[in-house]
């Protein structure tokens, strides 16, 4: 739904430029467009990619893996599913819930959610070639670490 | 690539099943990515780089960083949509802090995301990632930029320059 917001802007913007200055607009659109088509082939991999671990792994088990887990072996895993997932958030909450109620801790969820969000194994390939391999690394290993600390404090507060 | 045919030779069930979700996958996609890509040509084109730079750059303090986290939270889109974005901020001279803070709450913080935690995962749940997050992209942002040398992050930048061109 808010997809159409957010063409909506767009649009609205993109026709705010052309009658400012066409010349620029056009450029603009062509720098977008050429920005996508550099980008293109590792965004396909990595929707085959999608594709694949979306198939093959299902709440049942997931569910198995973490359900009865508690403690920090749960926690752990948690993350390491999460890192190397790549589900968009409106299928990994309702999930995240099933597992809940499947008998998941919360610590190890907020785990799952954080490592989902913010570490890429996935998603690796194109953020190495926007940031080169080092920083790529850093960047998904402090994630990690730091999701470890959301999990905590997360089994603290809600758990 | 070669995993997808393997699996469906495997299993016919599971390889059609993956390329289904990949094409769904794929138009869900196009949705969301077109509106971005227009916006970064016109990002690029309209906004002057001394302009990026007195809000965003080097310097910036906290302007740059209320900003990154903004419009980080305003986006729409996955993770690695965030990345062009970033390669243009890069080129318009944002600092690379504000990049990685960017980044950080695109991935965490983005606003339609949250409100559909709310949702499912209830409120208490959100508000304590939230905050949690937070400071931690923050801290994220500062030791990365402390660690990453200074040819590396050069290169980033040049590359930035080659990625939106």
């Amino acid at each position: 739904m808010d997809s159409y917001i957010f063409y909506g802007i767009t649009i609205v913007l993109l026709i705010f430029s052309f009658t400012k200055d066409r010349e620029k607009s056009m450029a603009a659109l062509k720098k977008g467009w050429r920005s996508f088509e550099n980008i293109l082939p590792e965004f396909l991999v990595v929707l085959l990619l999608i594709g694949v671990m979306l198939a093959v792994s299902s709440p049942q088990m997931i569910s198995n893996i973490l359900g009865k887990e508690s403690g920090w072996i749960g926690v752990l895993l948690a993350s390491l599913v999460g890192s190397v997932t790549l589900i968009p958030s409106f299928v990994a909450f309702p999930t995240a819930l099933l597992l809940l109620e499947a008998g998941a801790g919360y610590m190890q969820i907020g785990a799952l959610i954080s490592t989902l969000m913010m570490v890429g194994l996935v998603t690796m390939p194109i953020e190495i070639k926007y940031f080169g391999k080092r920083m790529t690394i850093l960047r998904n290993v402090f994630a990690f670490i730091f999701s470890f600390f959301v999990a905590f404090a997360i089994g603290k507060v809600v758990g | 690539m070669l995993s997808i045919f393997l699996l469906t030779a495997f299993n016919r069930a599971l390889g059609t099943k993956a390329l289904l979700i990949s094409y769904k996958a794929f138009i869900d996609m196009l949705f969301v990515i077109p509106p971005i890509f227009v916006l970064l040509g016109l990002l690029d084109v309209w906004v002057p780089r001394d302009r990026m730079i007195k809000y965003m750059g080097e310097g910036s303090g906290l302007k740059g960083i209320l900003l990154a986290f903004f419009i980080g939270s305003a986006a729409a889109g996955p993770l690695y949509a965030a990345f062009p974005v970033s390669a243009v901020f890069m080129q318009k001279g944002v600092s690379f802090r504000n990049v990685i803070i960017f980044i950080g709450a695109w991935s965490t913080t983005k606003i339609p995301m949250v409100l559909f935690e709310i949702e499912s995962l209830g409120a208490t749940f959100a508000l304590t990632r939230l905050l949690v997050d937070i400071p931690g992209i923050i801290i994220i942002a500062m030791l990365l930029s402390k660690l990453v040398k200074e040819n590396e992050i050069k290169d980033m930048y040049e590359n930035a320059h080659k990625m939106s061109s």
